[in-house]
């Protein structure tokens, strides 16, 4: 059956594909605690994404405001956003991001970070 | 209850899911921040362009000491971004006890789903849907297939628990998703045996690795762990009537489910609840494919209104 089945999976699935865009992993980390406040956020994709469809946004989760920029695709890396940060006080904060892979399906997600001890 | 007024339950359920109406679209198993995965046994709360190919089951051995063993194929597909239907067929070795082994087709069966609900900030997705299994279709012959049509009215749910507050972050990567159907067959008996109404209702608890390393706390987790769902599936049906009222037969059945980019791999073992449910232990194993991520732009979209 494996025989039957294996070559059938890998011919449904072109080489060019692509896919929803999952978070693979974020600096500073999901969740983390980090003793310097980081100049910027950096979110790693497991897709290529469409700059003009995502973004990302940042908040104290006590309500203080971050005039942070506008969170950019990284040119030399599609599948990276970037988030430029002023400086951090000491606190947690919440990252939401939503992305556009290059076949146009939307995904979101958010994750906290810690400055401070 | 008659099909008339389970046609009015479901016009009644409809008017008041209408103020949930989702507005947006959206493919896969989403709601928000959560994805659900396609589970093995508890039908899926959302619509999509999905199939398994194949659902293999080597079912525990049955009360009457029969033994099978499915090799089904279920293909969904969405009309608009909203409603969708599966077509299942499936091909079954039997074997009772004391005769020759038997296997061809099974019975072809066939849903219409409609999602009504997509709520992104409580992780929520719900639809309404009619499951019908026709009759006199499949190997009639060797394994004895029904001569009575069984349509399900149903609604499948499911929940995501990310909203909870971040001072319970280990809770968050939990879902669960259910499902509920009445069995409404076109005779009340064949050959002399009746064919009773049935309530069939069932759950998937599940605990996202993905959702915990990527949307509550980086735990160091890499492939594939961090895309593997560990779940505890469980679907029970009880007799309503026509000398089967109360009887109650189901399974229980732990596993895990790893999604991909364009597929997923599902384990499971099947546990039956009862001696009424067969004894011993079975199993179920599924590849399931994303067409809406493998064909974008072709089959893996709704046919209107994408």
């Amino acid at each position: 059956m494996l025989r039957f089945l294996l070559p059938l999976a890998l011919a449904a699935v072109p080489a060019a594909a692509d896919a929803h865009a999952f978070l693979d992993h974020a600096v500073p980390p999901v969740g983390a605690t980090v003793a310097a406040a980081p100049p910027q956020v950096e979110l790693f994709f497991t897709q290529d994404l469409e700059p003009a469809f995502s973004g990302a946004t940042i908040a104290a989760v006590d309500g203080r405001p971050v005039a942070a920029g506008a969170a950019t695709v990284a040119p030399q890396n599609r599948a990276a956003l970037v988030l430029r940060l002023p400086p951090l006080s000491a606190g947690t904060y919440k990252v939401s991001w939503h992305a556009v892979s290059v076949d146009t399906h939307r995904t979101e997600g958010s994750f906290s970070f810690t400055v401070g001890p | 209850m008659t099909l008339p007024r389970a046609t009015a339950l479901g016009a009644a359920c409809a008017v008041l899911a209408a103020p949930f109406l989702s507005t947006t679209a959206a493919a896969h198993g989403f709601a928000g921040e959560r994805f659900f995965p396609a589970t093995l046994l508890t039908d899926d709360p959302f619509v999509a362009d999905e199939l398994s190919l194949p659902t293999l089951t080597f079912d525990p051995t049955a009360a009457d000491g029969s033994k099978t063993i499915d090799l089904d194929i279920d293909l969904s597909k969405r009309l608009t971004p909203d409603i969708g239907i599966t077509l299942s067929q499936g091909w079954q070795h039997l074997k009772v006890p004391g005769m020759p082994g038997v296997t061809g087709l099974t019975g072809f069966s066939a849903e219409l789903d409609w999602q009504f609900l997509r709520d992104a900030p409580h992780e929520a997705s719900a639809v309404l849907g009619l499951h019908t299994s026709w009759a006199h279709t499949g190997r009639v012959q060797a394994l004895g297939a029904d001569d009575f049509t069984t349509l399900s009215p149903l609604v499948n749910f499911g929940k995501g628990f990310g909203d909870l507050p971040t001072t319970m972050p280990w809770l968050r990567p939990i879902a669960v998703t259910g499902n509920l159907s009445v069995d409404f067959p076109t005779k009340t008996e064949s050959a002399g045996s009746p064919n009773p109404n049935n309530l069939n209702y069932g759950f998937a608890f599940e605990y996202s690795l993905e959702y915990l390393q990527h949307h509550v706390k980086d735990v160091g987790l890499s492939a594939p762990f961090d895309r593997m769902i560990p779940l505890v599936e469980m679907a029970f049906t009880t007799g309503l009537n026509r000398g089967a009222g109360g009887q109650t037969t189901g399974t229980i059945q732990p596993g895990v489910i790893w999604s991909g980019q364009y597929f997923q791999l599902g384990a499971e073992a099947i546990i039956p609840v009862n001696a009424a449910s067969g004894h011993g232990l079975g199993a179920m194993l599924q590849l399931h494919f994303y067409l809406d991520d493998i064909f974008p732009n072709s089959i893996g979209k709704p046919l209107f209104g994408d």
